[in-house]
């Protein structure tokens, strides 16, 4: 209420009234579920992410190299041409930390998502991930990192077969 | 005077009852690199605007319009997608050329229906949450109430409602594109199980995979390009009231207006004298001989005679969905429309092969949204 209004018009819920069904409701949802196909080009993607390989599509036209890879050059408009083997390295693009997670459930220990450039891929082109073993504070655009890969039985051809990406310390 | 749209030019990927080698980018990238080539343009270079059609839960992607670009040469250019059918779309791109916003559009529209798993529970939830949705009836009862209202009506029987199906059926034998072409009988179709009485299993169009991308050019840039232009001579689109508790069960009043919005701007005053052919919904046996009254192809309750006398037949007096239609071919969500205008660019460039119209002028391509909805579109397309 306020100091000009004591009393609004009309009745007033509570969440006992909704609870104890004295409000009339119709509950509804939905089950939307799919199985997107991959394709050709996320699907050897994901099939290498298993062996713990990451891999991109090379492009004649404009000589990038793009990851994700994919089976068309978006700015030549014409198929990719060949498939290339990147390193698991690369250099933190952008960064933020997570305090929350997709669902709005507070964490206790923050998350690190970053993009992150490979190695051997076109300037820009690279991978949206985790980062770990290292502390929020420490953190750096331009940072150079590494794949932590699961154990190779874990593995299922996804892009959580990355556990995460550490830093690569100097002289290690 | 806005200027006269041609499509310059049609690309498809291939129909398939399912596609599982392929992500619905890289059909998109199939179907949009032939229809390029088959206009001779550079989306990179030649392209203002591109017009998608979509429905996130088709895709099981929210915002899904954000995915096209990159696989249509759209990054960075005007891109927009639709909700509504693959004939709304066209409609769009050409009132982006008509009012000089864009000289060259491109039109999309797909279906990838294989990846949806739950696909009846997605189709239900289009009905109304309250009302409808907790008696629990698949969303086809919708055609099952319309059919049986539409029938009474008409006059019409089940049988010619079946012979709808056998014809088409058995014209997409000569379409290399379709998925579902077959010898059966109106026998076959009256004996398959029953679903939503008097709709059976064989009444209803089965669902397919594929893309269809097309280019529009305004009549000034048509000459730079390569493709043989097919005029846009009319359009129009209507949706009626949606409820189930009160809509008019028994005409297709959607289709019947969006058809004389399309009439008066191609300055058609007989529909049957001035057209060739017709691509009409067929995406239920019934609604082919409903489209066909609505449109003013014949007269009320004649539509079940010209089926059993073979007027509508590939080799009849005035045929319908020589492609075979969506009974055929198969149906392709929001993609359905764009097929039949594909067909009718085919038939008036004289390219339908076995199963050509000859002689085809004039053509008209009609869609409706499937059910619940009461949305239809409907296109005029002509040869110089
Ligand atoms: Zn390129």
């Amino acid at each position: 209420m306020s100091v000009k209004i004591t009393h609004w018009p009309g009745t007033s819920l509570s969440s006992a009234d909704f609870a104890e069904g004295r409000v009339l409701t119709v509950r509804g949802g939905v089950k939307a579920e799919y199985a997107w196909d991959a394709g050709v080009a996320i699907g050897r993607y994901l099939e290498e992410l298993k062996r713990g390989r990451l891999v991109a599509r090379r492009c004649d036209g404009c000589r990038r190299v793009l990851v994700p890879p994919r089976m068309f050059c978006e700015e030549c408009f014409r198929p990719t041409d060949a498939w290339v083997r990147l390193a698991d390295t690369g250099t933190v693009q952008t960064f933020s930390i997570s305090y929350v997670r997709w669902d709005m459930v507070r964490l206790t220990e923050p998350e690190i998502p970053a993009v992150i450039a490979i190695d051997g891929a076109s300037p820009g082109y690279g991978i949206l991930h985790l980062l770990g073993e290292v502390d929020p504070k420490e953190v750096r655009v331009g940072m150079r990192v590494k794949a932590v890969w699961k154990d190779p039985a874990e593995r299922r051809g996804a892009i959580t077969d990355i556990r995460y990406w550490a830093p690569i310390r100097e002289g290690g | 005077m806005p200027e006269r749209v041609a499509i310059v030019g049609v690309g498809f990927s291939d129909l398939r009852s399912c596609t599982p080698g392929v992500s619905y980018k890289e059909m998109m990238f199939e179907a949009a690199t032939r229809a390029y080539h088959d206009a001779g343009v550079d989306p990179r270079k030649d392209v203002h605007s591109f017009v998608c059609v979509s429905e996130d839960f088709w895709e099981g992607t929210s915002i899904f319009d954000e995915y096209v670009p990159d696989q249509l040469g759209a990054a960075l250019r005007p891109v927009q997608t639709i909700t509504g059918d693959g004939i709304q779309a066209l409609c769009c791109a050409a009132m982006l050329i008509r009012t000089g916003t864009a000289r060259v559009v491109v039109v999309e529209g797909h279906s990838k229906y294989s990846d949806m798993r739950t696909p009846h529970h997605i189709q239900q939830f289009a009905m109304d949450p309250i009302l409808n949705r907790p008696l629990g009836a698949h969303a086809n009862l919708v055609a099952g109430l319309e059919m049986s209202r539409y029938l009474y009506e008409s006059g019409n029987t089940r049988e010619q409602c079946a012979m709808v199906v056998a014809k088409n059926r058995h014209q997409a034998l000569l379409n290399p594109l379709a998925a579902y072409g077959a010898r059966i009988t109106p026998d076959d179709v009256l004996a398959a199980p029953p679903t939503f009485f008097p709709l059976g299993e064989l009444d209803a169009a089965r669902p397919a995979d594929g893309c269809f991308v097309m280019v529009l050019a305004a009549e000034s840039a048509v000459r730079d390009m390569a493709g043989q232009p097919v005029w846009i001579a009319g359009y129009g689109w209507c949706t009626d009231a949606p409820s189930l508790e009160s809509r008019e069960w028994g005409e297709a009043a959607y289709a019947r207006l969006a058809a004389e919005q399309a009439y008066r701007m191609a300055g058609i005053a007989s529909p049957l004298r001035d057209l060739d052919f017709a691509e009409l919904d067929d995406a239920f046996s019934y609604k082919e001989l409903q489209h066909m009254e609505a449109l003013r192809l014949c007269r009320p309750g004649e539509a079940g005679e010209w089926v059993e006398d073979g007027v509508t037949r590939l080799d009849g007096e005035f045929p319908v969905n020589p492609s075979g239609g969506s009974l055929g071919v198969g149906h392709l969500l929001e993609a359905t429309g764009l097929h039949r205008v594909y067909e009718t660019v085919l038939q008036l460039r004289g390219e339908a092969g076995p199963r050509q119209v000859p002689g085809a002028r004039r053509g008209l391509a009609q869609s409706w949204r499937h059910v619940p909805t009461t949305t239809g579109a409907v296109i005029i397309l002509e040869r110089e």
